[in-house]
């Protein structure tokens, strides 16, 4: 415990008769980035505001750096950064006012906000906007403004909720990187997300949110090498076929396929050296498909793989930037 | 454990700091609304217009069957107090609104997440509220003399009414504050607010007197806290006995702040 920043213990929270979190339990060591992977319902956003003293849990208890979120939230609030989902900047302020304004909020000396200002906006490659009204941003820039608000107090736990939901390439990897720079010097990191690819990235530590449960606590590569890390799609003539070409993989690899109408899906560490010995298989049965396709696994193949449902949830980034991923 | 705690060396207790910190982050913020109110200046401007164009109206429209017959005095300066009092509580339509589009846009909930006062965001809302009917009732007061209206009683006696204004749109600003975290959307912030302001203006002594109304019409007009503060001001400006009125007015205002600043507080600890 003594080494946990946060800790939780069979949380619960209810909603009238919906149950977004159901008894989790997590524990995130001090100066580690901490994945909570999931699809939009799963709890995750639920999670971050009992933890960031916005909600009260039903049931269960949760500490930050040992202090109790509901018991003794004014202590908590003072260690905690959030960047919600939402980018949560006033639009009629510039940037440099946003930040200004939580550093005095967060008690920052009136030099220390100005310089922490100016550095931030610099680091978020938002210097050259940093006088013009937030009004005016992208939703990327807002989304980057959001995180460095939450940066302005140097909070030693930080809280980001899908904090690369709309945000392009370049700056998600910008974003990485802090985040990595970050817990180098210590800061704890508590990130939820949908991308199986984020978490595998950047958390030394992942659990899986289905339906207000975890279903999976465990460290990415483990993770993946209990899941498979690679998917194979094989699209057959028809499903009579795509049944047959089912079976015989499952019998001669002693792997388990899967078939969704006439496209068979084989998860495994090894996907092309696989992919090669399912096509001769195939072949050899006058069963060759008409598309094949070769891919990393993504959250829904986890999810498949952990509750053989699909996650519900769209998991092409792109839509999911059109959509803004709200949960 | 504490040593997280420790590093961030923010205070987090205190006497001096908890009394302190309510009034620092309230003007915080009121800064934040402030800034918002110039920069999208047709807010100001649609806001402004209103109440100008009910001078106008009440001035020109009814001005000429209600007359000196009926209250004493010209009906533009029975109405200009009624008229102050009218925009305060329309006005206060601004903090409910303001207020639910902090909650839409997510800002309440990263506010909620600071260290700060629980009552900042309220106060700060409703300060800015006040100064911006500060500029409303200086306007107002210009058009007044322009359209005929006089001072019965000299410049400091309206500058006390003056001030019995702003304190009951700073009342008004707590009860649409508790509205606006109540519906949680400005839309809905916007439509809740009607009803509620309609009747407790026109069903008042603001405009005409509560005499020519229905008897029990009339026993809810008389009471309500627009007529009195609308016949303290109306008081003051005339040059009529106002003490009485003055101090029910003030006691209205106190009580309303005393219930719906709690309240307000309350509900912006629990909202979402």
């Amino acid at each position: 415990m003594a080494s946990s920043a946060i800790s939780v213990r069979e949380l619960s929270k209810r909603f009238g008769s919906l149950t977004a979190l159901d008894g989790i339990d997590l524990e995130v060591p001090a100066g580690t980035v901490f994945g909570l992977l999931g699809p939009n319902g799963a709890g995750k956003t639920t999670a971050i505001r009992i933890l960031t003293t916005i909600l009260r849990p039903t049931s269960g208890r949760a500490e930050v750096l040992g202090h109790d979120v509901v018991g003794e939230a004014a202590v908590v609030r003072g260690l905690i950064g959030l960047a919600g989902q939402y980018a949560a900047v006033d639009p009629n302020l510039t940037g440099r006012e946003n930040l200004r304004l939580i550093g005095r909020l967060t008690r920052v000396s009136r030099d220390g906000r100005r310089a922490r200002a100016d550095e931030l906006l610099e680091r978020f490659g938002l210097a050259g906007a940093g006088d013009r009204t937030v009004r005016t941003y992208s939703g990327g820039m807002r989304r980057r403004l959001d995180v460095a608000a939450a940066l302005v107090p140097r909070p030693p736990v930080l809280f980001l909720d899908e904090p690369t939901t709309g945000l392009d390439p370049r700056s998600r990897i910008a974003l990485w990187d802090m985040i990595r720079e970050l817990v180098s010097t210590g800061t704890t990191v508590l990130l939820t997300t949908q991308y199986l690819e984020e978490a595998d990235r950047l958390a030394s530590r992942v659990a899986v949110l289905s339906a207000g449960r975890v279903i999976a606590d465990d460290d990415p590569a483990m993770l993946k090498e209990r899941l498979g890390n690679t998917v194979i799609e094989l699209r057959m003539a028809d499903e009579d076929r795509a049944a047959r070409a089912t079976r015989m993989i499952t019998d001669r690899f002693s792997r388990t396929a899967e078939r969704q109408d006439e496209i068979v899906r084989i998860t495994s560490q090894d996907g092309s050296g696989l992919l090669l010995d399912v096509l001769h298989l195939l072949d050899d049965q006058a069963l060759a498909p008409r598309t094949v396709a070769v891919r990393e696994s993504s959250l829904d193949d986890v999810f498949l793989a952990l509750t053989g449902q699909h996650a519900e949830t769209l998991d092409q980034p792109a839509a999911e930037q059109e959509t803004g991923g709200a949960s | 454990m504490t040593a997280g705690q420790a590093a961030v060396g923010r205070p987090t207790g205190g006497v001096r700091e908890s009394l302190a910190a309510p009034v620092r982050d309230g003007l915080a913020v009121a800064g934040r609304n402030l800034i918002g109110l110039v920069r999208v200046p047709r807010l100001l401007v649609f806001s402004t217009i209103q109440p100008l164009v009910f001078v106008l109206m009440f001035r020109y429209v009814f001005g000429g069957v209600i007359g000196r017959s009926v209250i004493g005095v010209p009906y533009v300066d029975y109405l200009m107090p009624g008229i102050f009092i009218q925009t305060a509580v329309f006005g206060a339509m601004n903090t409910a609104i303001g207020l639910a589009t902090d909650m839409q846009t997510g800002l309440m909930e990263r506010f909620r997440s600071l260290p700060m006062a629980r009552s900042a965001v309220l106060s700060g809302r409703t300060l800015a509220d006040l100064a911006r009917n500060v500029f409303v009732v200086a306007l107002m007061t210009g058009m007044g003399f322009a359209v005929g209206f006089r001072l019965h009683a000299g410049v400091p006696a309206f500058l006390a009414a003056v001030l019995l204004v702003l304190a009951f749109g700073f009342a008004m600003s707590w009860i649409f504050a508790v509205v606006g975290l109540a519906v949680g959307d400005p839309e809905t912030a916007q439509a809740a607010a009607f009803p509620l302001l309609v009747p407790l203006v026109f069903a008042s002594a603001a405009f005409i007197p509560v005499r020519t109304m229905p008897g029990w019409l009339q026993a809810f007009a008389d009471h309500q806290p627009v007529s009195r503060s609308a016949q303290a001001v109306r008081d003051l400006v005339l040059g009529t006995p106002a003490a009485t009125d003055v101090w029910l007015a003030l006691a209205w205002d106190a009580g309303i702040v005393a219930v719906f600043a709690p309240l307000g507080v309350w509900l912006y600890r629990r909202a979402v």
